[in-house]
């Protein structure tokens, strides 16, 4: 009972049916993992010893350890939460916004793209957090606690403080959805357990799952909360890169001052958040061996957003420098004129080129449907868009209002060891989820899987 | 649970088979407990005349809790408890509190919502669902009778489901 449909191509293919589907994505959870596996994770995890190493000295000593100084208070710490921040984006707008479009394809991918957003924001937490130096008196300055300060309460004025709330409210709510999700197919894994005779998974299982039932009363009302959750993370997504863009743009510093900078920072962050989702699912479809769930069609579709993000922050780029001109002001059009040819030229130009030029290759068909160039222009367009965070943060704050204030900002192996240490992290937590969880949402793609599967051919 | 229930289970693979079943059933007077499904199939809750879920109805109320709570909780910080001029502005000044208090009412409203539902789906770490079907969660949809609860003989119901379609019919004791 299966049926193509003539004008689109199957998102899923091989043929599959509801029980390939159940056996092909808990195999990875069932069994022992592969010695790539192990690998991956030796190396993520000796990466976040290290890391933890010098987040400890940044505790210990202070944020002294780093390369900033009086005049580059900002530089690689912001650059990674801002970066960082961005690349959660594509999970929420995978698993959010494509759902209120009913994109179908983006079932195959949504499990993955969200647990990458908590893990992302995890790691983009961390930076501000370890910035406030003492982390454990951080909570009185960051949230509005009765402390021994006078009842002195937190600045709701600040974007700084708007971003506590925002990354706080994003992360939990990313992760409530995450977890609703996975909630039938850890069911999946129970009762394969059960019929196996692994009590001891089973009752794990059955725990993570909350005893899911898989009855019709419960599904109807699993699916409204579906909705609403995706109606809720919609605009959550796009507040949270305003507010942190908004950290900027409400100060009074030349380069960082302009209106345009929500809507660019939102396009920039999906820009990247998608260059992030292809760089991990190539790697996951071909180490789990999802082929068949994770199509190259699925890869071309990712591809084109990549397309028109990539051209939103190009145009938002040269806008910033036209209005720069346009606006008159000396200030603002030497902060961009020294961009492009001051001393962090190079910085600009690598964000230029990574994140303007690199994305239109993909208008050619056999580059976006090609997995290794792919993988190449993923990688390409985040160091891209982390040279723009860095443009930003460091190329507006180097030159200071007085010429004698003038300052490099050069990072030290602590600035490194943090950078560092996120990525550890993230690898860790991210290798984690593909071997205990199931990284492909099974439910979603059994209930499509009559529709826009390849048919099957009998022999 | 109660002890020793009796059931028919029906076992289907096809959700269009399913839908026909349970409108064809259900025409003939069956009681059916509920039906389990591997994936959400669409429809399945009307012929089963449900009634539409409240939950967009609880998830609205949370944020405008959320809503509340945040306006009133800035405005008494800022405005009473320990008033400060912030920028030139008033101490109560409705514009930056706005984000704040969008986020307070996402929050609210997604976990209240979210904590409902597993409240009224009584879905908790340490329940265990009863076992109609272990290919529920699979590649089946398992349609579960209680008998106790039907006026038609066991025989009869299971004629009924043998001509809806089902593909195996079990009868279970909980």
């Amino acid at each position: 009972m299966q049926v193509s449909s003539a004008i689109r191509e199957p998102l899923i293919t091989g043929g599959k049916t509801m029980h390939d589907v159940s056996e092909d994505i808990s195999r990875q959870v069932e069994g022992k993992p592969a010695p790539l596996w192990w690998i991956a994770f030796g190396i993520s995890f000796v990466l976040l010893c290290y890391g933890f190493y010098c987040v400890c000295m940044l505790e210990w000593v202070g944020i002294g350890v780093w390369g900033l100084n009086k005049t580059v208070g900002w530089a690689w710490d912001i650059t990674n939460f801002v970066w960082w921040v961005g690349i959660g984006h594509a999970g929420t707008l995978i698993s959010a916004i494509l759902l209120l479009f009913r994109q179908r394809w983006r079932m195959s991918i949504n499990r993955a793209a969200e647990a990458m957003t908590i893990f992302a924001v995890i790691c983009a937490a961390s930076f501000p957090a370890f910035h406030m130096g003492r982390l454990w008196v951080g909570f009185y300055w960051a949230l509005p606690l009765p402390n021994a300060f006078g009842s002195l309460w937190v600045n709701f004025n600040s974007p700084l403080l708007w971003d506590v709330f925002a990354i706080s409210t994003y992360f939990t709510v990313s992760l409530v959805f995450w977890y609703m999700g996975l909630i039938p197919d850890f069911a999946v894994i129970r009762d394969r357990a059960v019929r196996a005779g692994n009590k001891v998974r089973a009752q794990i299982y059955n725990g993570l799952s909350f005893g899911w039932s898989g009855g019709a009363r419960t599904w109807m009302r699993y699916e409204s909360v579906a909705l609403i959750l995706a109606g809720l993370s919609t605009p959550l997504v796009l507040s949270v890169h305003t507010i942190v863009s908004m950290d900027f743009a409400t100060s009074v510093i030349p380069g960082w001052h302009t209106t345009i900078f929500p809507p660019y920072f939102v396009a920039g962050a999906i820009f990247s958040g998608f260059a992030m989702v292809l760089t991990l699912l190539l790697v996951t479809r071909k180490v789990f061996k999802l082929e068949d769930y994770i199509t190259i069609y699925h890869i071309e579709l990712m591809n084109i957003i990549i397309i028109i993000t990539g051209s939103i922050v190009g145009i938002a780029y040269i806008t910033e420098f036209f209005i720069a001109w346009y606006g008159q002001v000396p200030a603002e059009s030497y902060a961009f004129i020294n961009r492009a040819t001051g001393p962090y030229w190079w910085a600009y130009w690598s964000m230029m080129t990574c994140n303007v030029i690199s994305p239109q290759l993909f208008w050619i068909k056999k580059i976006r449907t090609s997995i290794v160039a792919t993988f190449v222009l993923s990688i390409v367009v985040n160091i891209g868009m982390w040279f723009e965070r860095f443009v930003i943060i460091v190329t507006s704050l180097h030159r200071d209002y007085l010429p004698s204030s003038w300052a490099m900002f050069y990072p030290t192996r602590f600035d490194v060891g943090q950078y560092l240490f996120t990525f550890g992290l993230f690898f860790t937590a991210f290798l984690l989820f593909a071997k205990f969880f199931p990284v492909v949402n099974m439910a979603e793609i059994k209930s499509i899987i009559k529709s826009t599967s390849e048919k099957k051919h009998h022999g | 649970m109660d002890s020793n229930k009796n059931y028919l289970v029906g076992i289907f693979d096809d959700e269009d088979v399913l839908l026909h079943a349970v409108e064809q059933i259900r025409d003939k007077g069956v009681r059916i407990e509920e039906v389990y499904s591997p994936f959400p199939v669409h429809g399945l809750d009307e012929v089963l005349g449900y009634t539409r879920s409240r939950l967009p109805i609880a998830a609205f109320l949370f944020g405008l809790t959320g809503t509340s709570l945040a306006l009133l909780m800035q405005i008494w910080m800022l405005g009473y408890d320990w008033p400060m001029i912030i920028g030139g502005k008033n101490y109560a000044s409705l514009p930056p509190f706005i984000p704040v208090t969008f986020e307070l009412t996402v929050l609210l409203s997604a976990l209240g919502m979210v904590a409902t539902f597993l409240i009224v789906s009584d879905m908790k770490p340490y329940k265990w669902p009863i076992p109609f079907d272990l290919r529920s969660t699979d590649d089946k949809h398992a349609m579960a009778i209680d008998l106790a609860s039907n006026k038609l003989s066991k025989e009869e119901i299971r004629s009924i489901l043998k001509d809806s379609g089902a593909q195996e019919i079990n009868e279970k004791n909980f």
